[in-house]
């Protein structure tokens, strides 16, 4: 039997990421992953095919709309398998890439279901047979998967899951999405993009819950406008799927008249849960919450000594960076180093048109924790470079401490907002104030002086306003 | 109420002693101002009074325990104890007394001392995953990502470093670079240990005896080996006719005992040709402090006594202003209470030129070790029937070598050598002593 320093079971985000760490301080590392391809749910059915059709889609909606306005007249025309086949490539190329990532690393990667069978022992079903692997660490990095809603059958073709509404043979006529959560919109964008009507049901009263309200509500405007339609304070109730389309019984969640909605595809879209079946983990003890959820303590290790767990498996938010800096910090605690998370500066980011990207406390949490805060907002249409490129809905928020000016939160809704939010993270890694981003110099015409202008903004001297 | 015995100010750089022998037990009466206790210092034996009349109702140290001044040593109680006279053995002490004495003495001395003065190491700052905070309020500017993640492999704490970054952030450079002074600090402080004594054959050893060096022989060495670490020393040599001041000695001797009640010696002479020397040649007076040099205009000259417990060098203050009767009387006085343990601590500080007199011993020529920080050690050696060469002639002389050990860094070569001979002529032609030349 082979004896690892750690073996990683999943090779997502937080997987890799940690097993690549490990290896670069030094340890024999293996990991252990189901899928024939690594990289987790983010890389293959998450993250990136979804980026993939959302910049296709993207390019297709602006060819059909934005080009005659800058000059160029074209007619669109869609080949969804050949936009299928191109977010197929971008999957493999990344998926290769981390199997090259791997290898380079000299991490030994086993192929099939892993099971924790004693405190340092784990068994990989591989098609072959069993291997047994000896660890004198273990992570858990086997993620999440799709949520599901009761009396609701995903069966990935007329009533889809995220999974299977990157693969949509052809353009549902009319799509309905349950839940107006960030998947949800990502998704109910790309097909109404393409040529849906989408209808997004939402048990609460506001979309993308935890999102700064402000943005929130724009968020909702912009997508209305692009029309996507939003019923708010609705749950469905019942789905038929016993005719051709898909009908549902949509009724509000405060109680009130019944309402039908017919369509061809149902997204079910309400969340994720953490993914630890078949992992063993009642046979060696370790303890999780009802829902599956691994408790850890503050370095990642569950009551059973060796045994740790980071990214969707654990507290936190379900995101792809959040869990890659649970890796190295596991990585670097094991090296004896001191691995740490800030798990006040994670960003978020909606890949929606326009993006949504937000980093720290959002206005409605500052409120309810009594501190007193500044704001500075900056509208995209006072950016020159938004105005060229025809981009100016949304604007950049910045939230700053009344009294010591720190930047607490900043959320950006615009184009390019999820790239633009780095620099807002960078600074409020560092405690840096509203003033230290208005002082720094932003190169123009770029978006980001949207964000230097909002900084001055707080200050109450915005130059463009 | 009970009155604390507690260690005195033993005088400037003196921050610990080892107790010594304890005059008094558990439950002896002690009068006010009477020895307790004795206390071995860096520089001399002191003996701590009672601070007031009762009994010892406790001793909270033991001989060889190495004590912080100002630590706890032990305390009277008021009341009259059994009578006992001062340095009672236990042989002396009523049968019946012991009880007290049991029950006053606790069964682990307190730990005093020194290890009030180790400095607790920081634990290291523990990372939660739901606090960012090291320790720092909310509006200070916190360290830097990378920083932070150093601080606590360090078990630095942010307040620790100083911060470089903009309103003082601590960034990752200043954690490195406060890392990399504590490990210079840490790595010069234990000084390179000397490696274990290679093994001894059985039969050997047992014929070894292993004697612990007394805080003054320890003293000794650490102060001369700092000498030698620190001055660039080096040694000039010259000799001196010693027959103007022998015949000096002859021809007044009895006059001058007659008249002050001491012995005409010779250090007294040499003394005087020293601060008459030291005039001149101010450098080897002076010391280095840092980036200057301090010239010192008063003269006190230190004269190593060796005594059975190790050397000691008094120091005799303002000897330019002294006559060579006073010199002579200090010097006696000094070697008698050297000899005793009787020197107190502040009459051997302030130093700033040391005479040693290695002649006394049959020394012919030796290379005496500055002692620091002063710049400048003459060595005296025997005097001795040389032959020498006068006005073409094969002669016998009483002669003396003389040497002058100093500091190169201050003292230039031709200033040493001046110096030297400066001493010399004043010693071959006393007169020159009283004509100020």
């Amino acid at each position: 039997m082979t004896t690892y320093d750690l073996v990683v079971i999943g090779t997502g985000p937080g997987g890799y990421i940690c097993a690549i760490r490990a290896a670069q301080l030094g340890m024999k590392v293996a990991v252990v992953e189901k899928r024939a391809t690594h990289g987790g749910t983010c890389l293959n059915v998450g993250c990136i095919p979804s980026k993939a059709l959302l910049h296709a889609s993207e390019a297709y909606a602006e060819a059909s709309h934005d080009f005659a306005g800058m000059g160029i007249k074209v007619k669109p025309e869609l080949d969804l398998p050949a936009m299928l086949a191109f977010k197929d490539s971008g999957v493999k190329g990344n998926v290769d890439g981390v199997a090259f990532l791997l290898k380079k690393n000299k991490i030994d990667a086993y192929h099939g279901t892993g099971r924790i069978t004693a405190p340092h022992t784990v068994e990989v079903a591989e098609s072959k047979g069993k291997t047994q692997l000896a660890a004198k660490a273990i992570v858990i990095a086997t993620g999440s998967e799709v949520a599901h809603v009761p009396g609701i059958d995903i069966d990935e073709k007329r009533i889809v899951s995220s999974t299977g509404a990157l693969s949509l043979a052809k353009v549902p006529k009319r799509l309905v999405v349950i839940g107006g959560g960030y998947i949800g919109l990502e998704l109910g964008s790309l097909w109404s993009r393409l040529g849906a009507q989408v209808t997004v049901v939402e048990m609460l009263h506001s979309i993308t819950p935890g999102l700064d309200g402000e943005l929130a509500k724009q968020l909702q405007r912009i997508l209305e406008k692009q029309g996507l339609t939003f019923k708010l304070g609705d749950k469905v109730t019942k789905v038929d799927t016993k005719g051709k389309g898909v009908t549902l019984i949509v009724e509000p969640v405060d109680g009130g008249k019944k309402e039908t909605l017919d369509c061809d595809v149902v997204l079910v879209a309400v969340g994720r849960v953490p993914n630890t079946e078949g992992l063993g983990l009642d046979d060696v003890g370790v303890e999780t919450h009802a829902r599956g959820r691994v408790i850890v303590d503050h370095k990642y290790q569950t009551n059973v000594p060796g045994i740790y767990a980071i990214g969707d498996v654990i507290a936190g938010p379900m995101l792809a960076h959040k869990a890659e800096e649970e890796g190295v910090a596991v990585a670097e605690d094991l090296a004896g180093q001191a691995g740490h998370v800030n798990y006040d500066v994670i960003p978020s980011v909606v890949y929606t048109a326009p993006e949504v990207a937000s980093v720290g406390e959002t206005e409605e949490q500052l409120k309810e924790a009594g501190i007193h805060y500044k704001v500075g907002k900056f509208p995209f249409t006072a950016n020159g470079r938004a105005k060229v490129n025809r981009t100016t809905d949304g604007f950049v928020k910045i939230l700053a401490d009344a009294e010591t000016d720190r930047v607490l939160g900043v959320h950006i809704i615009g184009a390019e907002a999820g790239t633009m939010i780095a620099e807002a993270a960078v600074l409020m890694e560092f405690g840096g104030s509203a003033e230290d981003l208005a002082r720094t110099c932003h190169a123009h015409p770029t978006l980001n002086e949207a964000v230097k202008e909002a900084a001055l903004a707080v200050d109450k001297r915005a130059l463009h306003m | 109420m009970a009155t604390e015995i507690r260690v005195p100010a033993l005088g400037e750089s003196v921050v610990e002693a080892t107790v010594g022998q304890w005059f008094k037990e558990a439950g002896d009466a002690v009068s006010a101002d009477e020895p307790l206790v004795e206390l071995e210092t860096d520089k001399v034996t002191v003996e701590v009074p009672a601070p007031a009349s009762g009994v010892l109702s406790e001793i909270v140290v033991n001989a060889g325990d190495t004590v912080a001044v100002g630590a706890l040593l032990g305390a009277i109680a008021e009341g009259a104890g059994k009578a006992s006279p001062a340095r009672s053995s236990a042989a002396a002490k009523p049968a019946t007394a012991p009880a007290p004495k049991a029950a006053a003495k606790p069964a682990t001395p307190p730990p005093v001392g020194l290890k009030e003065l180790e400095r607790e190491p920081h634990p290291r700052e523990e990372i939660t995953p739901d606090t960012y905070d090291v320790g720092e309020t909310d509006d200070a500017m916190p360290p830097s990502p990378a920083a932070r993640k150093l601080l606590a492999e360090k078990g630095l704490k942010p307040s620790d470093v100083r911060g470089s970054g903009r309103r003082g952030q601590v960034l990752k450079g200043d954690v490195t670079a406060q890392a990399a002074e504590a490990l210079l600090t840490r790595e010069r402080k234990p000084k390179p240990v000397a490696p274990p004594r290679a093994p001894v054959a059985a039969d050997d050893e047992s014929r070894e005896e292993r004697v612990r060096m007394t805080r003054l022989r320890q003293t000794i060495a650490k102060r001369l080996k700092e000498a030698q670490d620190t001055a660039a020393m080096l040694t000039t040599f010259n000799d001196v006719n010693m027959s103007a001041v022998m015949q000096l000695r002859r021809d007044y001797r009895e006059d001058f005992e007659k008249k002050h009640g001491v012995k005409l010696g010779f250090m007294g002479f040499f003394i005087k040709a020293c601060v008459q020397a030291l005039r001149d040649i101010p450098a080897v007076n002076a010391e280095i402090d840092g980036d200057d040099l301090v010239y010192k205009n008063y003269y006190h000259i230190g004269v190593a006594v060796g005594t059975d417990r190790g050397l000691v060098v008094p120091v005799i203050r303002d000897a330019d202003t002294m006559s060579l009767a006073e010199i002579e009387g200090a010097i006696a006085d000094f070697g008698m209470r050297a000899r005793d343990g009787k020197l107190g601590l502040a009459e051997m500080q302030g130093g700033t030129f040391t005479i040693s007199n290695g002649g006394i011993y049959g020394s012919m020529l030796s290379t005496p070790i500055l002692n620091a920080p002063q710049s400048g050690i003459l060595g005296m050696h025997r005097i001795e029937e040389r032959a020498v060469v006068r006005d073409g002639k094969i002669v016998a002389r009483p002669m003396m070598y003389l040497a002058l050990s100093y500091d190169h860094r201050v003292v230039d070569g031709k200033e040493a050598v001046t110096f030297l001979v400066n001493v010399k002529e004043s010693l071959e032609n006393p007169a020159r002593l009283v004509l100020d030349l």
